[in-house]
């Protein structure tokens, strides 16, 4: 399969990402969006890898790392979604604007 | 002698210690000053002693010297603060150690009970190292620190009994006439040091001897030190201080005559003697000529005078200027000599006549007479004290005066004017001395009491007034013998000045003896026998009389021709031009300072400095306050800012290809 063709599905996958977290009100689907994003960088990892033909595997090993850190992070942002749910009853970010001046 | 600074200090710290402690004390501090001045009379004959067994080593001793640099002013000028002993020196100290140490003994009784013992006692030890660092100094500023600090000791003295007006008028006129005098000291050592370029005494007379300083300046350098000494030595014209000084306490006037003050002028010549001898011959001229004029009239006023202190001033201006006019003629040791007998006997007259004025509550002699059986110590000593005064042998005055006369009759006929004038003024006032001392004698102690019987009962004074004057009148005897002529001359050994020592010459030995004998047996005969009755009033002699009365106007001149020019037209010029111009002047001053301050005040330091800080605090404000609308708390338009960012970079980076 050549990179190209790799690169343009990440490309497009991140660009869906960052539309999502920029447009999307839903607190959760902006967290899902996030997600998509740092599979997007996963797979360029794990593309590369294989082009550059590397045995160490730094790409995949890489790729794992941001999978778990992502979990931790979806773990710790879900917590917030549901503590404002909890507060205000509304997970839609155009009425949570706690962090102002 | 190493250690000879020791001495005026101790005098100092005494002076330091009564004002410090003194009025705890019993007799209010005098015990301070009577144990200092004890300690200074056993370190001024140390210092003597050791300085004559030097002599006697080294005949060509120069003195011993040692100084500390006081301060630096420029390459080649250096201010030191030293002394230097030699024979002079040494001798000076011993008349100044024994003198000031029987005044404050006489003092302690004598000012028992008045209202500032503690003040008088230190000023008169103050005094006492004033005089002893001026004989010390051996550079000219510190010999004008001393000659200064007397100035203000006896300023401080005369005045001792301010209450009274005259007292006070007597103190401030001691000091400016002085004054007088002292502008001419200080500009004889500005020019001195112009010459030499150093204050040193020893180094000025080395230069001076060695012909290392131009003739002309030399003169100019004498006459402006003797102007000093004109001051300092009550010598006409300038003497006029002298009589009224006897506003103060007698303790103070014996020790002003006899050790101090008065004596300082006739040291300064005698110290700086051979500026004077390698100036032309003007300068000594001058010198002896002032003194013979001073001497004639000093002993004339003296005849006249009823206040009993006064004819002892008078005869103090008068022996002075023996001394300054022995000077004049060359005749340095007898000068010396002289300064060193007239110590003992002028100081025991002064203290003797305290006596006798303790006694009958008067200075004049108008009320005193027939106090010799009352008073036979004080009477006795006071007798001592007028025969050596009047010159007679063997008493101590005989022999130093002796000298100067013979000193004058050499240079007389070595065909000096100024030798010859001296001579005949010195044959003069030696008639006119004895005459006045027998006319004081018989009025004071001899005849009629004249006091008020009733009310004033004299009786000798208590002891620690008399074992002073018996210690002073066996001085005022023995003290002339170490200069008797011949192989036991030994003050010629200690101090002199390179001269031909005159020989002792029987004629005018005894013709002017003869003179002092006529002159005691003429006062005697007027004033105690009464075979002469002459209204002098009456006589062709009545205006020179009147004159002499009014001490021949020079108070009078002096007050028209000087004080009230000066207090009624030039201190009020002086006091327009003090209101209107240095007052205008100092106002502007303040008023600008004011003004700056102010501008400084409100306008930089309020105004801009406080203003910058301030405006870039509320900048800092204002600008958040706009700014802060920014940050709307709407997360995803922060991260629409970022990844603009992002993307910005990543375009940035594409389009740069770094």
């Amino acid at each position: 399969m050549p990179l190209n063709w790799i690169l343009v599905l990440t490309t497009f996958l991140f660009c869906v990402g960052v539309y999502g977290v920029l447009a999307r009100r839903n607190a959760v689907i902006v967290l899902m969006s996030v997600e998509l994003m740092l599979n997007a960088v996963n797979l360029n990892f794990i593309a590369f890898n294989g082009v550059v033909g590397d045995d160490r595997l730094i790409g995949q090993v890489f790729a794992l790392f941001v999978i778990a850190i992502a979990a931790a992070e979806l773990g710790v942002g879900l917590a917030i979604v549901l503590l404002i749910y909890r507060n205000s009853f509304t997970v839609s970010l155009d009425e949570v604007n706690l962090l102002k001046w | 002698m190493e250690m000879a600074f020791v001495v005026p200090v101790i005098a100092m710290a005494s002076a330091a210690l009564i004002w410090a402690i003194g009025k705890r004390f019993p007799r209010r501090g005098a015990e301070i000053g009577v144990g200092a001045m004890v300690a200074v009379l056993l370190g001024s004959l140390l210092v003597f002693f050791d300085t004559i067994r030097h002599i006697g080593a080294d005949p060509d001793f120069h003195g011993f010297e040692r100084a500390v640099t006081w301060m630096n002013f420029g390459p080649d000028s250096t201010l030191e603060l030293g002394f230097h002993v030699d024979g002079l020196t040494a001798v000076l100290m011993v008349v100044v150690g024994f003198v000031a140490l029987m005044v404050h003994l006489y003092a302690a009784s004598y000012m028992k009970g008045d209202v500032r013992v503690t003040h008088f006692f230190a000023t008169l030890s103050l005094f006492t190292a004033s005089m002893l660092n001026l004989v010390l100094a051996n550079n000219m500023l510190q010999m004008l620190l001393g000659w200064e600090g007397m100035g203000i000791c006896s300023y401080l003295l005369i005045g001792h009994w301010w209450e009274k007006h005259e007292n006070s008028s007597a103190a401030i006129k001691a000091f400016l006439t002085t004054r007088v005098g002292d502008v001419g000291f200080m500009f004889g050592i500005f020019v001195l040091f112009w010459a030499a370029r150093s204050f040193n005494v020893a180094q000025i007379n080395e230069m001076a001897a060695a012909g290392d300083i131009a003739r002309g300046t030399l003169t100019v350098a004498a006459v402006l030190l003797f102007c000093g000494a004109i001051g300092k030595s009550a010598q006409f014209p300038l003497h006029t201080w002298l009589p009224d000084a006897m506003a103060g306490p007698t303790p103070v006037s014996a020790l002003i005559h006899a050790a101090t003050m008065v004596v300082a002028g006739v040291y300064l010549v005698a110290r700086m003697f051979p500026v004077f001898d390698n100036a032309s011959d003007i300068a000594l001229d001058e010198v002896a000529i002032i003194g013979s004029i001073t001497m004639v009239i000093a002993a004339l006023l003296a005849l006249v005078q009823q206040d009993l202190k006064r004819v002892l001033a008078y005869s103090t201006i008068s022996q002075l200027a023996y001394m300054i006019g022995g000077l004049g003629v060359g005749a340095y040791t007898a000068s010396v000599f002289h300064i060193w007998t007239h110590a003992w006997f002028k100081a025991l007259l002064f203290l003797g006549a305290g006596s006798v004025i303790h006694a009958v509550h008067s200075n004049n002699m108008t009320d005193m007479g027939g106090l010799f059986k009352k008073m036979p110590i004080t009477s006795i000593t006071f007798i001592i004290g007028g025969l050596a005064l009047a010159a007679f042998p063997p008493f101590a005055g005989f022999w130093s005066k002796d000298e100067l006369v013979t000193g004058a009759y050499e240079a007389a006929t070595h065909g000096s004017t100024a030798g010859m004038i001296t001579f005949i003024a010195m044959m003069l006032t030696a008639f006119l001395t004895a005459c006045y001392v027998a006319r004081m004698l018989a009025l004071t102690f001899f005849g009629a009491p004249k006091y008020d019987e009733k009310h004033v009962h004299p009786h000798e004074s208590p002891r620690l007034m008399t074992y002073p004057l018996i210690a002073l009148a066996v001085l005022a005897v023995a003290g002339g013998w170490v200069g008797i002529p011949g192989d036991l001359n030994q003050f010629g050994t200690w101090v002199h000045y390179g001269e031909e020592h005159a020989a002792f010459n029987p004629m005018i030995a005894i013709a002017s003896t003869g003179l002092a004998l006529a002159g005691f047996a003429v006062g005697w005969a007027i004033f105690r026998l009464g075979r002469v009755k002459v209204d002098l009033q009456r006589t062709a002699l009545a205006p020179f009389y009147r004159l002499l009365l009014n001490k021949y106007y020079l108070d009078e001149i002096y007050f028209r021709g000087i004080v009230r020019p000066v207090r009624d037209g030039l201190s009020r010029a002086a006091y327009w031009v003090n209101q209107h111009v240095l007052d205008g002047v100092v106002n502007a001053a303040g008023i600008v300072a004011v003004k700056s301050g102010t501008f400084a005040y409100r306008d930089v330091d309020q105004g801009l400095i406080d203003g910058l800080v301030n405006n870039l605090a509320r900048f800092a404000g204002l600008a958040g306050d706009k700014l802060k609308f920014w940050q709307t708390g709407n997360m995803q338009r922060y991260a629409a800012a970022m990844f603009l960012g992002v993307a910005t970079l990543v375009g940035a980076f594409a389009f740069f290809r770094f």
